[in-house]
This record gives C-alpha cells, sequence and structure tokens, in this order.
C-alpha cells in the first residue's frame, strides 16, 4: 500500500513572523507534485517545516505520514520516516567526507531503529553502491573523499543533493530549486536522473522557477503558494501557465492574498528604513 | 598575585622531611639524590618568586591546592585502567607506572641485544648511570622554573628510552602513567635519546583508574633527537577531571633531524603545559600537533615556544581545541628565531571550535624574530557550531549527537591527516566520541 504524506491548516512561524497560513496537502508516493509560487511566498518554508527546522515554530496545524504525525520529531526521526530535502543551499560540512556522512545516512534511514553506536552498513556494499550511483549523476570518484560541499561550485552542491537522494530512496522526495544555479546540460541531466529515480515508491514535490525540471518530471498536481497559502491548484497545465505568464493573474484573481504579500513587503522594506 | 601566592607556602607533603622520606630515595644512584637536593633549594628559592607572568597569567591556580597531595608509598598492582590504547596495538615495549611506582616493563628481546633501551628511570639509572646522568636534566634544568624544580626535587620515576646509532625501530613503543589512589602526587619523567640516524615512536598516555579520586602530576619530558634521527612522540593527557597537570617539556632536535610531537588533551581539572621545540642544527624540522577538547569546568593551558636556533631549520604548529560548557583553553605561542638562524620556515596556528555559548578560548600567537632571512606566520580562529550544519546532517537521518560528533571529528581532521598512526587516531577519535556522550 502506498503511504500518504498530509499536511492540514499547517501554520507556521519564524521569530514571531507568521509565515505559512494554514497550507493543506496532500502527497501520495509515487505521485509528482510541483509547489510554485513567487519569491517569497513561503515555499522554502513549508519543506523546512516538513523537515522539522529547530527555528520554524509550528503554531497550528498537523503534518502526517499514513495518519502517524510527525509534529513532535526531530528531522532525524522524520529523515528515517522517509521524508528528504534537497536543500535549496546545501550546507558545507568543512572535515566530514562525503563518503562518511552518506554511510553513516543510509544506515540510519535504511535502519530507522538502530541504536547510536550500532554497526553501520557494509562498507564494501556500500563503496560499490555509491561508486555505482556517482556514476550514473556523473560525479567524479573523487568526490566520495572530499569533504561535503566544501569548495563544490553552486551545480556540484545541487548534484551532490541529488546523489543523497539516489542513495537514501525516501519515500517523499522535496526538491527546493534543484535546477537553479546549474547551466543548462546540467539541469538537463539532474532532471532526467531524476525521472529515473522518480516511480511508485517515491513522491517527488518539485520546488522550481523553471521549466526544464517538470518537462521531465510532469507533475499530476500543481498548487499555488501566495503569500504564506495555498491559492490555487491544478495539473501541469497550470505549472506551465504560470511559467509563461508569470504570478500576476495569480495576484489578480487573489487580491486578499495579493494585499498581504505586498504589506509584508512594505513592512520588510520599511524595517531597514527606521533602524537607520 | 594569586597566582604566586597559592602555592607558594610549602605543603608538609612537599617539605624536607618529606623528601628524606621520599620513597624513590632507596636504592638510587647517588648523583640523582644530590640532584633532588639541589633541585630542592632551587624550588625553595622559586617557590619566594612570583610565576612567570607571562606563562600564567592566564591561569588560575586558585583551586589548587598543593597540600591535598602527597607521594605514594606503593601502588595497587592490580590497578584497573580505562587505558585507551594498550590493547589497540602491538607494540614492541611496554612500560607503566601506577602512583609513581612501576608495574611493568617489557621490551622486545631483539630490540634489546641491538642495544634499545627501554624501562623505567629508576632500573636504568642504576644500570646505566652514566647515561642517564649526562642526559637526565640536560634539556629541562631543574631550576628552570618552580613546577620544574618541584618535579626533580620530588622525581617518581618515570620511562627512558634509549635508541642506539642508526637503529630503526618499526613498532611503536608505549608508556602508561596511571593514578589511583586518592590524593596521590606523581612526579614521573620521559626522557627520550635518539642516537644519530635512529627512528622510534613512542606513544604515552596517562590515566587515572576512577573518574573521582584527585590526583596531582608534576611531569617533566626531555627529547632528545639525534643528528638525523627521527622521533614521533605521542602524549595522551586523559587524567580524570579531578586531577591537576603540570609539565615541562622540551625537545632539542639536532641537525638534519626531525620530531613529531603529538599532544593529546582530554582529561584533567585544570593542566597547564610548557612546551618547547628547540631546533638545534641546521636542517631540523619540528612539527607540533595539539588535540583538546575540554568540557564541564576543564582549564586546559598550553604555553608553546618554537626556537629556531641554526639556520635552514622548520617548525610547524597546529592546535586545534573543542571546548563545551564552561570549559577554557588557553593557548600561548611564541616563535623564537635566534640571530643568524636564516632561511627557517616558522608557522604556528590555532584552532577552537566552541559548542557552548559559556566555553571560552584564548589564543595569543607571538613572533620574536632576530633573523632577517626568515619566513615565520601565526594564525588562529575561533568558532562556533553551526546550528545549520547539525540541520542539515540530521535531515539526512543522522542524530544531533552524531551530528556533533561528525563536525567535532571534522574540525579535528586536519589533525588527525597530520598523525600517521592509526592508533593514535583512533584513540584520539575514541575519547572524543567517549566525552561527547556526557551531557548531550
Ligand atoms: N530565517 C528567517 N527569518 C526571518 N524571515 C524569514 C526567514 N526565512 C524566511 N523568512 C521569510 O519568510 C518568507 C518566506 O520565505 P521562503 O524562503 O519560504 O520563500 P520562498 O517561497 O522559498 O522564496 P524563493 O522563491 O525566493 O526561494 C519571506 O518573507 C522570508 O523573508
Ligand atoms: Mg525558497
Amino acid at each position: 500500500m502506498s503511504s500518504v504524506l498530509k499536511v492540514e491548516n499547517l501554520c507556521v512561524s519564524i521569530d514571531e513572523k507568521l509565515i505559512l497560513k494554514g497550507v493543506d496537502l496532500e502527497v501520495r508516493q509515487g505521485e509528482i507534485h510541483a509547489l510554485m509560487g513567487p519569491n517569497g511566498s513561503g515555499k522554502s518554508t513549508l519543506a523546512y517545516a516538513l523537515m522539522g527546522h529547530p527555528k520554524y515554530e509550528l503554531v497550528d496545524g498537523r503534518i502526517s505520514i499514513d495518519g502517524e504525525s510527525l509534529n513532535e520529531l526531530e528531522p532525524d526521526a522524520r529523515a528515517r520516516k522517509g521524508i528528504f530535502l534537497a536543500f535549496q543551499y546545501p550546507v558545507t560540512v568543512p572535515g566530514v567526507k562525503v563518503a562518511d556522512f552518506l554511510r553513516h545516512a543510509v544506515t540510519n534511514v535504511r535502519n530507522p531503529n538502530r541504536k547510536e553506536g550500532e554497526g553501520l552498513i557494509p562498507m564494501r556494499e556500500f563503496r560499490a553502491e555509491l561508486k555505482s550511483r556517482m556514476e550514473e549523476l556523473g560525479i567524479e570518484p573523487e568526490f566520495a573523499r572530499r569533504y561535503l560541499n566544501d569548495g563544490f561550485s553552486g551545480g556540484e552542491k545541487k548534484r551532490m543533493e541529488i546523489l543523497q537522494l539516489a542513495m537514501l530512496r525516501p519515500k517523499f522526495a522535496i526538491l527546493d530549486e534543484t535546477d537553479s544555479g546549474l547551466d543548462s546540460d546540467a539541469v538537463r541531466f539532474v532532471s532526467e536522473a531524476i525521472s529515473r529515480l522518480a516511480g511508485p515508491d517515491m513522491a517527488i514535490i518539485i520546488i522550481t522557477h523553471h521549466e526544464r525540471l517538470l518537462e521531465f518530471n510532469r507533475p499530476q498536481h500543481t498548487h499555488v503558494l501566495l503569500a504564506g497559502r495555498v491559492v490555487e491548484r491544478g495539473d501541469a497545465r497550470l505549472a506551465h501557465e504560470l511559467h509563461d505568464q508569470g504570478y500576476t493573474g495569480v495576484r489578480q484573481r487573489h487580491p486578499e492574498a495579493a494585499a498581504e504579500e505586498q504589506a509584508a513587503a512594505d513592512a520588510g522594506n520599511r524595517q531597514p528604513a527606521a533602524a537607520r | 598575585m594569586s597566582t604566586a601566592t597559592s602555592v607558594s607556602r610549602t605543603p608538609p607533603s612537599f617539605g624536607e622531611e618529606a623528601l628524606r622520606a621520599h620513597p624513590g630515595r632507596t636504592g638510587e644512584p647517588a648523583w640523582l639524590g644530590e640532584q633532588r637536593d639541589a633541585a630542592f633549594a632551587s624550588y625553595q628559592d622559586l617557590l619566594s618568586r612570583p610565576l612567570d607572568p607571562e606563562e600564567w597569567k592566564r591561569v588560575d591556580l586558585r583551586s589548587f591546592q598543593p597540600g591535598k597531595f602527597r607521594l605514594a608509598d606503593a601502588s595497587s598492582l592490580s590497578a584497573q585502567f580505562q587505558s585507551l590504547m594498550d590493547t589497540r596495538a602491538e607494540f614492541a615495549g611496554i612500560v607503566s607506572h601506577v602512583d609513581g611506582h612501576r608495574v611493568e616493563s617489557r621490551l622486545d628481546p631483539a630490540l634489546a641485544a641491538r642495544g634499545v633501551l627501554f624501562g623505567s628511570l629508576h632500573e636504568l639509572a642504576r644500570s646505566h648511570g652514566d647515561l642517564l646522568k649526562e642526559k637526565l636534566f640536560s634539556a629541562v634544568r631543574p631550576d628552570v622554573d618552580r613546577m620544574a624544580a618541584w618535579h626533580s626535587a620530588f622525581l617518581t620515576g618515570g620511562t627512558v628510552l634509549y635508541v642506539p646509532r642508526n637503529v630503526e625501530l618499526k613498532a611503536p613503543l608505549y608508556s602508561l602513567i596511571g593514578l589511583d589512589q586518592a590524593g596521590a602526587a606523581d612526579f614521573s619523567h620521559t626522557l627520550v635519546i635518539l642516537e644519530e640516524g635512529a627512528q622510534a615512536t613512542l606513544l604515552e598516555e596517562t590515566a587515572s583508574t576512577t573518574s573521582d579520586r584527585p590526583g596531582l602530576h608534576v611531569g617533566c619530558v626531555e627529547l632528545l633527537v639525534g643528528q638525523g634521527a627521527r622521533l614521533r612522540y605521542v602524549q595522551l593527557q586523559n587524567w580524570n577531571q579531578q586531577t591537576f597537570h603540570f609539565a615541562h617539556q622540551k625537545g632539542i632536535v639536532a641537525r638534519d633531524a626531525s620530531l613529531q610531537w603529538t599532544v593529546g588533551g582530554i582529561g584533567s581539572r585544570l593542566s597547564h603545559v610548557h612546551q618547547d621545540v628547540v631546533l638545534d642544527g641546521p636542517g631540523a624540522s619540528g612539527e607540533v600537533n595539539g588535540c583538546t577538547f575540554a568540557t564541564h569546568r576543564q582549564l586546559l593551558s598550553y604555553y608553546t615556544q618554537q626556537t629556531h636556533r641554526a639556520v635552514n631549520t622548520h617548525s610547524d604548529l597546529l592546535y586545534k581545541d573543542v571546548l563545551r560548557d564552561e570549559a577554557r583553553v588557553v593557548w600561548r605561542g611564541m616563535i623564537r628565531v635566534d640571530p643568524g638562524a636564516q632561511q627557517t620556515d616558522g608557522y604556528q596556528r590555532n584552532d577552537s571550535l566552541l559548542l557552548s555559548p559559556e566555553a571560552r578560548a584564548d589564543s595569543i600567537p607571538g613572533l620574536e624574530i632576530e633573523a632577517d632571512d626568515v619566513r615565520c606566520t601565526h594564525g588562529s580562529t575561533a568558532g562556533r557550531v553551526d546550528e545549520d550544519q547539525i540541520f542539515y546532517l540530521m535531515c539526512r537521518g543522522i542524530s544531533r549527537y552524531e551530528a556533533m560528533h561528525m563536525i567535532v571529528e571534522g574540525f579535528f581532521h586536519s589533525i588527525y591527516d597530520r598523525i600517521a598512526v592509526d592508533v593514535v587516531r583512533e584513540t584520539l577519535s575514541r575519547s572524543v566520541e567517549r566525552k561527547l556522550g556526557i551531557g548531550l
């Protein structure tokens, strides 16, 4: 039976500021969703909140997989439940080798009940698997021995996120602008790689401002965020339309949300002025 | 000054009578006894004078009461150690001391047959008096400062390694300095003599049998690296957090010789190490690696000097400190270049990683250069663990504890990469892991 990730009335604030104002979302394993919306509309916030980032306070609502609430779970426990976030801005961890990090990650995600200090998956198996995933993604073997994202180019970091996705094979993958910062060949390459990884066991939530990823990974569902609310839903055509025409139409159709967006932007602009 | 007064009166346990009754006196050669008496006179004299403020300024000795410690009459042979290294590798020889008394001493007979000496200072002072008389306290003079004088007067023995000309030891040697009884004081000495072209690795560990019995170590290390010789010396300080550790340590590196000296600072309540590397002949090189992890209310202090006395010498020091809770680490480093020591290359660096807002790292590099054709550089950084890094790792199924451990290990990586001895790397890594497990 396929799993369902359910988000109900999700309200999230950062530093007391309400960013998400009641988001509903239902994603089933095997589906592809596009999450769209203008800059600052709350897409990354939703992604972080799903992972349980400590700074993102869940003021109201519920996140669950197959009815089991994730609200109280730490990010690592959520990862072990099968959620994965490919970061918009991957983090550098100096001194930690890609292979060592991934071996820990893979061990924990595949044996969710593993206790700290218990054995890792066998080295030989792991190496072989890592090597073939890297080959498939066109990542040079030497990257396994490099420090995680340390000195990686923007594009290399994004590939590294996809390598992690490929190794961890989550039930629900959120890709936060995985296509940004990649040159057009790389976008195509990564898009194809993702479509190969997709399948009945993986749901993909694609956050993007471009079309390429969606061409290769055609969404059945599109959700449009504006000022922290889902204001429109549709299918692949909606995503295509937004890409062609921008968000002017959306704002016109949802004047209240557009006004909130404007108000937040004004508040954001006023603050530095007041500080001056 | 508080630091000057706190140890300035001789407590009875380290007074004249205690010196006369010193258990080490039994059976030791006359010259050693005379040296004790002379050192005691220096000690008394130095007690009346303040400690060098440059070296001790940041070390608050108020919590240290020497009167609470005394020499132990005998050691319990059955003392059980949380030793980190001893079962982990094939050693060519082992010497161990507990509470200042020798417990074990052995050396691969094949090496003994080639003239290698590895054993307790007391035994070797009897069997090889001439050698020891010449070398003991040749690098660290007993009257150089208060701690050295105190150590020399109350010397409880120690470990001596002698490697003859051109003899290369492949397997490492191991020395354990242990403390067991509550209030026991250890004044052990480590003396390493490598003759021309010799090579050896000595791993030394200081450890307590319990986590709560207070102890005192006033130690001294002398490393004499002969022409073209290569010495790797590791000292892992792993006392319990009730122990005070003072040490005066010096390595003298002759022409074309090299010394790789690694210091691990994990334990002790308060420790102060004076560590000197002297590049004494042309082409000599010294590499110093420091790796410390302080938690709770520990204070670990290092006063390091790299002295270039000859042309074309090279020194490279890297200390990496991790601190948590209210711990404090002080590193004060100095590169000295004598006039005429041209074409020298001196480097020192100290990086700190703070795991909690209350922890504090003081890093004070310094240069004193009297030659003009040299390259000397230093640097230091201090940073906090980045919550974004922890979140990122946790998003991949790694627990907060594991993430923290990875980040600390990652921080130490550049040191581990320099230490080519697996057992040392593993030992350090394990002690870090063990310590991280507390209070998280
Ligand atoms: N750490 C933070 N502190 C304060 N405000 C934040 C923080 N992170 C995000 N915000 C605010 O929350 C709102 C939503 O930001 P978010 O990053 O979720 O937008 P987004 O839809 O991902 O935008 P983009 O398309 O530019 O990536 C913005 O107004 C942003 O300024
Ligand atoms: Mg974003």
